[in-house]
């Protein structure tokens, strides 16, 4: 018996992430730094963490309801309406699930019938192909630029729509790019599809760490709630990625879909997690603001090392990314990553591991320490200097 | 400038030039800021902060309830000032409640502490009453947890 040959094609045919490749060489190599990790480097806050540890002294054990827990849902109905003024029924429009992914997952499995196009920027977030593939769909990249500040355009836009055309993802605040979608860009996307049937899925993880400007969510915009899967879920805004939790909001049509997959698939997402993010919801905002003005120094600070050793580097407003060019150095993604590795023992992400359009760029986290970042600063602009 | 003062309570061996850098603002503007706020002794000192329990060096450290009368006229800062004048006396403050003041003292011994406080305190004209307390362990200190690992421990991920 081959056993490879028993696989499902669908799978066979996805290609590895392109992020893991150097990070297992970054383990192994004696005082080499990282600025690859795309999580953030602050601890969950004690006291989330702690009510956490009340659930379990409690004993609260359990599986809870499919849907998460009321009080949970009840909150980030709160949330959403005190921080992004929108407006969702606990009841049936809020779906908690294991982290954001798992909602992006069930929003496509949800929505997609075999043969529909599944419009998605790059360079973004590595799982929203191969969750349209594995979902029936298929993926429809369009290349933003950085000479737009890497935002989806309206033209952009329209050149990909095609009959075929049911799902637009709309991941900003960006991964890698750290781009960011302000409310008349996002209005420019809204018109474009008013009129259609087009359904978006708006990945917003990352709306509490946007610098300089407030996020405006798209579900906010007039008419677009009804059409907006938006996702979003604790892990960036509360340094809370281990615990896997995350949530959609929905019109009652598509929640009860992704509860069907939701429910069979998962069950429930982990217990003590959802206590411990109602204390989030309930208490956290000023962690929240805290972490968010931490991120902003060191944003400012590896935004200015770049552009200081001679790359092209746009301002990123959002996320914990920045995407310098680095095409001055004459070197590809790959090799670049490749030899500041070997040579200064620096690790950053190929821009193309997010997409092809990401050739000639690299992801560079700053989701670590100061003294961590100066330092790999010096590397770098060692490394390049020997380029360019 | 509440700012600059809470990026250099965390880390003073940040540079006016890379402070300037985080806020987005001109370095002369953030030096000169700086310089104000030491002349008016707003910043008062660049200190380190040591787990001297990691260290060869033996000392203990008390904390001290005291009960004074305030004097006419002066109220409680004439009787602080001759406690905090002695170099030993780490910290002294005016509390609320039960007691007047908290002085923190440091010595060689408790001998060394003891003997202070029977000897220079505790006669003092306005102090009526001592309560000496000796710390054991300082587990954290100006915010900072002695304990607390340092290392990154992210693990490798596809995100």
């Amino acid at each position: 018996m081959k056993v490879e040959e028993l696989l499902s094609p669908k799978v066979k045919s996805i290609p590895p992430s392109g992020i893991r490749k150097f990070f297992d060489i970054v383990t192994e190599m004696k005082d080499a730094i990282s600025l690859g990790v795309g999580e953030p480097d602050f601890v969950t806050p004690w006291h989330i963490r702690e009510a956490g540890i009340y659930s379990l002294e409690k004993g609260q054990t359990y599986y809870t309801s499919n849907w998460g827990l009321i009080e949970l849902r009840k909150e980030i109905s709160n949330y959403l309406n005190r921080r992004f003024d929108l407006s969702y029924s606990y009841t049936n429009e809020i779906i908690v699930t294991v982290g954001g992914s798992e909602a992006i997952d069930l929003a496509m499995r949800a929505v997609i019938s075999p043969g529909d196009e599944v419009l998605i920027p790059e360079p973004s977030f590595v799982c929203y192909k191969p969750c349209a593939i594995l979902a029936g769909g298929v993926p429809v990249p369009i290349v933003t630029k950085a000479e737009n500040q890497f935002k989806l355009t309206a033209e952009a836009l329209k050149e990909k729509i095609t009959p075929k055309t049911k799902l637009l993802v709309l991941p900003y605040p960006n991964n890698p790019t750290g781009a960011i979608m302000d409310k008349n860009d996002l209005q420019a996307i809204a018109d474009v599809i008013k009129d259609t049937n087009i359904l978006v899925l708006s990945d917003e993880i990352y709306a509490e760490l946007t610098y300089e400007v407030k996020h405006v969510s798209f579900a906010s915009l007039p008419g677009m709630k009804e059409r907006t899967i938006l996702v979003n879920g604790f892990s960036k805004a509360y340094a809370m990625t281990g615990w896997r939790l995350g949530y959609a909001a929905a019109h009652p049509a598509i929640i009860g879909a992704m509860f069907k997959v939701h429910q069979y698939g998962i069950m429930c997402s982990p217990t003590t997690s959802q206590y411990a993010a109602i204390e989030a919801l309930k208490q956290g905002d000023e962690d929240i603001e805290y972490m968010a003005r931490e991120y902003n120094y060191r944003r400012r600070i590896i935004v200015d090392g770049f552009r200081k050793m001679g790359l092209d580097c746009f301002e990123p407003l959002g996320a914990f990314y920045v995407f310098p060019s680095i095409q001055k150095t004459g070197l590809t993604s790959e090799e670049f990553c490749e030899k500041l590795l070997y040579e200064e023992k620096v690790a950053v992400v190929p821009g193309t591991a997010f997409g092809e359009s990401g050739q000639g760029f690299v992801r560079c986290s700053y989701a670590y320490s100061i003294e961590n970042i100066n330092e790999a600063l010096k590397r770098i602009e060692k490394f390049v200097k020997k380029y360019i | 400038m509440e700012e600059i003062l809470r990026i250099l309570e965390e880390n003073n061996k940040i540079t006016p030039e890379q402070i300037a850098i985080m806020l987005n603002r001109d370095v002369d503007e953030v030096k000169a800021a700086i310089r104000k706020m030491e002349e008016e002794h707003i910043i008062l000192r660049y200190k380190t902060l040591i787990n001297w329990e990691k260290t060869e060096r033996e000392f203990v450290t008390a904390l001290i309830e005291v009960k004074v009368t305030p004097q006419r006229g002066e109220g409680f800062d004439k009787v602080a000032e001759r406690i905090y004048k002695y170099p030993q006396v780490k910290s002294v403050y005016l509390m609320s409640g039960g007691f007047d003041l908290t002085v923190i003292i440091e010595g060689k011994t408790m001998k060394e502490v003891a003997l202070f406080v029977a000897e220079k305190l505790a006669p003092m004209e306005s102090v009526l009453s001592t309560s000496t307390h000796f710390v054991l362990k300082k587990y954290k200190d100006e915010g900072v947890i002695f304990e607390e690992k340092e290392k990154d421990e992210r693990q490798v991920i596809t995100l």
